[in-house]
């Protein structure tokens, strides 16, 4: 069968490829675009390693296929930073200690992205029910937590 | 929330800060490239068969299907790796053995184990291998199979290996059986010690098998040239050991296999061993091309190791006082396919943190058919102290004593006698006890279904093998090269130490982890040796650095080099020239280097020794759910001596992970196995590590009695933070219920149980 | 090796005439998270993938008859984002916001959590207790089912060939209704319900209960709608000792197995504790509402 032929916007860019029907977005991501920042931790979405953004909607990229991308709007952990700007998320991240092997952030960092865009005061708790399908084996959720809450802080500007 | 106590030294400049860590942009950015994320034109994928039985011999494999399919340009099997000699090699407690090594890469004679590999390919898409491996075709005669170890002891238990006789045993055995090892330490009477006592508990604990948990799975890219010379890109806790096992498998000249180390997503201890890099490297030689191998997280559960099963009995006496006079264990500890469980570890730690003078502890290593068993931090150890704690609870419970005075009553101090025939030679132990003693929290009243525990742990820690290169950059910023993966922060670290010893800004320091052909030999990152062992590598490298700058400032100034000394980042005269020049700094003697003599750099290595332990102490407050069983914990704080916090921040962050890969093993996670000796959990759905909603925050306080052995006073902090947690959990389950938990997981069917038999479960 | 097409049709008609025309077989793809973890283990084979997310009446959530319809692949995330659905029918809604992680919930849909069948799912008990019905559209027309009818197996459902679910019609509340949903899982989220409990209950203004539905999932085969249960409310002010009794008939009416989530008896006894603990809720919450 001849591959399917998509167009699509990624971090902001129009961007075409040529995909499998049966390849996932995180396949398509990672072998055909070569943006290795969105990483596979388990292929089931049990992990949140492959999060990215679906027009603005948090999702895992193993279980969105390719092609579903057609015409629609993904933000991937490379579109997060403007150039030599982190995203405050980031930057709490990195000032918190918040990754230690860092295999985890990127999914992270998405996901919590996310959360601040829809909650821009959120409690502990919330943070934690929201980043329940990222996990993360090193930190124990701490400086995850600490770093999250303090970059809505920032982001308040409270 | 954190706490640092008893720091002494006040004149360290940048040790002890918190700054960004030199790796952290490309992680937080997607830029960091771990083993998955390397690709070379022409690349191949990669792709592993694996046995779908527990136990079964292997008669043959067919492969001409799988290779006529367009697109596959090989395929191997263990024929394509030299078979090995049987022996085994290195020290006792960490000894290897390549005949089981290669068996375990690629099955020979018989399947050991659902997701032993069998065979491979290498295809020029990822789907067209995973094609080629369902057309291998592989004939198997299945035989019974056993996996749990109180059942693989049993004198009619199915044989994985028809001829193992139990080492340790005199005379040896005549019957062949599944007990690869026995062993036995012991000091003073314990018959004596238990005939003396007040008071002895004794109680039968049994542990799941656990798995390390890491995100990332295996992975790795390799590139075999025709003339054999090899590259390979791998994320491992140790690219020198990736290499060292490599080239034994493979019957490769050290020399010719170059080893760079990716980032890695995750160890633990899980990442000291091979898997897919022998075979990479074989079916790049077989088809010429790059060839590309990803475990996927079913593999990773099915076919990687994890830590053991254990079933053990505890026996402590103490006289009324609290004074233990004697202390017994028996551990039976899972291998997994092929020997080598850690319960020699686990023998040798349990009663560590106390002063016993009649102790017996005997060990068994028993093979199963499930994955070789390997290293998951502190091995050995949290099972052998979940339940050594657990009794001690009791033993505490029935004497009417707090438990944290009890272990302090019975602390061990520099000159202890070890059960292992060492004596300790460190502090530390009793400061991480006072130091829960003195938390507030210690004595807030709780509510009711609600428990506080407490427990101990320690971990010998390691030194060994390590080396490091620092170049002097004309501009006065320098690169420190390692040879130590960084699996949680350990650049920081370096370029602390660097920067202190050089006395330069912590950021004009650049810290790299080297391959194998461009830094000299260091063993794995594991053992919470890197701080220690090869932080003294770099610092012994920073001194001859110093040296070197010393020697180009006597040169500028025509004076004697004795009469220079370096200080705050620069060379002054001192002596009988004091005061004569201006002092040089760093950066000034670097810009000066073609003049003076050239390059300035220097290189060390070691083989650290003077390591100290680790002792950390925990507390753990839990509600339990009296209707469902569910326990939720509500508050943790752990105590852990840390000789010196290099980065406080990453000590920390090493001791809550432990933390929660405890509480995990505590509450949830095992592996379950169906009749038929399949995995039915092999996967994050049903093997349940802590999510972020399952925990508070944990609390760390950061004892610091420094390591006198070490420039700055190190001891590796990063695994006995995960030796107390099953224990504290299970001990604070008991003061909420009354019910003692003596198996793990105390998952809520269990607990509940427990709660409605009125006993323990 | 198999090759699968993929169509994104615009209309319900042309999704229907796909699958109905299928020689091989054919799959409606919604939010994909059961489906494509199906399809990587190889138990699920397609030839056609019908992604149904670009057809209106499945996506969109409408004020009907007093009521709502909501399409069946409206995503869990845009369910609990709709103020007044949620404030509505706050049981169907968090048992929806169950199933699974945020990132899983911005795909997975409540039609796609019936169709799997899968004997736990978390939307389901909420949805057979809220009294919903599913118009399904199929070769021959549309027809409309009580949602009870629609799963009958692990795995299995009483759709035809070609036969799709468009979206579910809820009905309109009267006062002093409400409902509720409780799981029991071992952690606080990410796992698959051990045992869930979906109650809806109204109080007349004495507040005495005049309506009730109770459903358990993960006990049997497929969910279970508990007439006992509810009839232990039904006339009663949902005291303790009611509750009691409807605690004992959940716990009678399950038939669980033993599987890697929970054995029988840990099923059996949690089942009475969690539709206790949901008709709490859902009394509560039935008292405060107007």
């Amino acid at each position: 069968m001849a591959k399917q032929h998509v167009v699509t916007t990624l971090n902001g860019n129009s961007v075409e490829f040529l995909c499998d029907t049966h390849q996932t977005l995180l396949e398509v991501l990672r072998d055909e675009l070569h943006l290795t920042g969105t990483k596979e931790g388990c292929g089931t979405g049990d992990c949140g390693a492959c999060s990215i953004t679906l027009n603005g909607r948090l999702v895992c990229s193993c279980l969105t296929l390719g092609v579903e991308a057609q015409g629609k709007s993904v933000e991937t952990i490379e579109g997060m930073s403007n150039g030599e700007n982190l995203h405050v998320l980031q930057r709490k991240f990195l000032e918190h200690a918040a990754l230690q092997c860092g295999i985890c952030t990127p999914g992270v960092l998405v996901a919590a992205r996310s959360l601040l865009e829809r909650n821009s005061d959120p409690t502990e708790t919330e943070v934690r029910f929201w980043l329940a399908g990222n996990l993360c084996r090193c930190t124990g959720y701490n400086k995850i937590v600490e770093a999250v809450l303090d970059a809505a802080k920032e982001m308040r500007g409270a | 929330m954190s706490t640092v106590l008893d720091r002494t030294e006040k004149t360290l400049k940048v040790i002890g800060t918190r700054p960004v860590r030199p790796d952290g942009v490309p992680k937080v950015t997607g830029l960091a490239q771990y083993g998955a994320d390397f690709s070379l034109p022409g690349m191949l994928w990669g792709k592993i068969l694996r046995s779908p039985h527990a136990h079964a011999r292997i008669r043959s494999i067919n492969t001409a299907k799988a290779l006529a399919l367009p697109g596959v340009k090989a395929v191997i099997t263990s024929a394509d790796l030299p078979d090995q000699k049987f022996d085994y090699v290195g020290p006792e407690r960490v000894a290897v053995n390549f005949w089981h090594m290669t068996r375990n890469i690629m099955a020979r004679e018989k399947v050991l184990y659902e997701g032993h590999a069998v065979a491979a390919v290498a295809a020029t898409t990822s789907a067209i291998a995973a094609e080629a491996l369902r057309l291998i075709e592989v004939d198997y005669e299945v035989l019974p199979h056993v996996i749990d170890v109180d059942e693989a002891m049993k004198p009619d238990a199915p044989l994985l290996f028809e001829d193992m006789i139990t080492r340790g045993i005199t005379p040896a055995p005549t019957k062949p059986s599944n007990i690869s090892k026995r062993i036995e330490y012991k000091m003073g009477d314990v018959d004596a010690g238990f005939a003396a006592a007040d008071e002895i508990v004794e109680l039968n604990f049994k542990t799941a098998p656990v798995h390390q948990g890491y995100i990332e799975p295996q992975a790795c890219l390799a590139r075999a040239d025709a003339d054999g010379q090899t590259e390979l890109w791998a994320s491992s806790q140790g690219h020198f050991v990736v290499r060292t096992m490599t080239v034994k498998l493979l019957g490769m000249k050290t020399g010719d296999l170059r080893v760079h180390p990716a980032e890695i997503g995750g160890a633990f201890g899980g990442k000291t061993v091979v898997y897919v890099e022998p075979v990479a490297v074989a079916l790049s030689r077989k088809t010429g091309h790059p060839v590309k191998i990803m475990m996927s997280r079913e593999d990773v559960f099915k076919a990687t190791g994890p830590t053991s099963g254990t079933s053990s009995t505890i026996k402590i006496g103490v006289t009324r006082d609290g004074k233990i006079v004697a202390a017994e264990a028996l551990f039976k500890y899972q291998a997994g396919a092929f020997p080598g469980s850690p319960v020699m570890n686990g023998c040798m730690c349990g009663f560590a943190p106390y002063d016993i003078p009649n102790v017996r502890t005997i060990g068994y290593d028993v093979v199963c058919n499930r994955p070789k068993a390997t290293a998951y931090r502190a091995p050995g150890s949290p099972m052998s102290a979940y339940a050594v704690e657990s009794t001690l609870d009791m033993v505490a419970a029935k004497i009417g004593m707090d438990p944290l005075q009890l272990r302090l009553k019975n602390t061990a101090k520099p000159g202890t006698q070890l059960v292992y025939g060492a004596k300790h030679a460190h502090a530390g132990f009793a400061e991480t006890l006072q130091a829960l003693q003195r938390h507030p929290g210690y004595t807030a009243p709780l509510g009711k279904n609600q428990g506080r525990g407490v427990a101990s742990g320690y971990w010998f820690n390691g030194g060994g093998e390590s080396s490091a290169t620092v170049h002097v950059n004309e501009d006065g910023t320098a690169v420190v090269a390692t040879g130590s993966p960084d699996i949680g922060g350990s650049r920081a670290s370096t370029a602390l130490m660097a920067a202190e010893a050089l006395g330069i800004p912590y950021e004009h320091v650049r810290p790299i982890i080297a391959d194998t052909n461009s830094v000299g030999y260091t063993q794995a990152t594991g053992g919470s040796r890197v701080t220690y062992a090869t932080g003294m590598a770099v610092i012994n490298a920073c001194n001859k650095v110093i040296a070197e700058m010393c020697a180009r400032a006597a040169k500028i100034w025509k004076i004697d080099a004795a009469d220079v000394i370096w200080e705050e980042g620069c060379a002054r005269p001192a002596g009988k020239r004091l005061g004569e020049f201006e002092p040089l700094s760093f950066k000034e003697i670097a810009s000066k280097r073609t003049a003076t003599g050239g390059p300035i750099s220097a290189a060390a290595s070691l083989n650290a020794e003077g390591q100290a332990p680790g002792f950390s102490t925990q507390f753990c407050d839990v509600e339990v759910d009296p209707e469902t069983g569910h326990v939720k914990i509500l508050r943790y704080v752990a105590a852990q001596d840390a000789g010196r916090a290099i980065h406080p921040a990453y000590v920390e962050g090493q001791i809550q992970g432990g933390v929660v890969q405890g509480i995990g093993w505590a509450l949830n996670e095992e592996y379950i196995y169906d009749q038929e000796g399949h995995l039915s959990n092999a996967g994050f759905l049903d093997y349940r590590i802590p999510v972020a909603s399952d925990l508070p925050m944990i609390e760390t306080i950061l004892v610091e009695v420094p390591n006198p052995n070490h420039p700055y006073g190190v001891k590796g902090v990063a695994e006995a933070n995960i030796v107390p947690p099953m224990a504290a959990v299970a001990n604070a389950i008991y003061h909420a219920t009354g019910r003692r938990m003596t198996e793990l997981p105390m998952s809520p069917p269990k607990v509940l149980a427990a709660l409605d038999s009125g006993r323990g479960g | 090796m198999s090759e699968m097409r993929y169509e994104a049709p615009k209309t319900l008609e042309s999704a229907v005439a796909l699958l109905s025309g299928a020689t091989g077989l054919a799959r409606v793809l919604a939010g994909g998270s059961d489906l494509l973890i199906q399809m990587r283990t190889g138990r699920v084979e397609p030839e056609l993938l019908v992604d149904i997310k670009g057809i209106p009446e499945m996506t969109s959530i409408v004020a009907e008859k007093g009521g709502f319809r909501f399409g069946a692949a409206v995503s869990c995330m845009e369910l609990h984002e709709h103020k007044a659905f949620a404030q509505a029918w706050p049981g169907l809604t968090e048992a929806a916001m169950l199933i699974g992680s945020y990132q899983i919930k911005g795909r997975a849909t409540v039609g796609g959590n019936l169709c799997n069948a899968s004997p736990a799912a978390d939307s389901v008990p909420a949805l057979i207790a809220a009294s919903a019905t599913a118009s399904i559209v199929g070769p021959n027309g549309r027809r409309e089912a009580r949602v009870e009818d629609i799963a009958t197996g692990p795995g299995k459902t009483s759709l035809a060939k070609g036969e799709i679910v468009a979206s579910f019609l809820l009905p309109p509340r009267p006062a002093h209704a409400a409902d509720a949903y409780l799981r029991f899982i071992p952690r606080t989220e990410m796992d698959i319900a051990v045992v869930g409990a979906g109650v809806n209950l109204t109080l007349n203004d004495k507040g005495v209960c005049t309506h009730a539905r109770v459903v358990l999932g993960a006990v049997a085969e497929r969910a279970l709608l508990v007439a006992e249960a509810a009839n232990a409310l039904i006339g009663t002010k949902v005291d303790a000792a009611a509750l009691q009794r409807l605690s004992a008939a959940a716990s009678a009416a399950c038939r669980p197995i033993d599987d890697k989530r929970g054995t029988k008896e840990y099923r059996i006894k949690v089942a009475g504790v969690m539709t206790r603990r949901a008709a709490a809720i859902a009394l509560d919450r039935a008292r405060r509402m107007n």
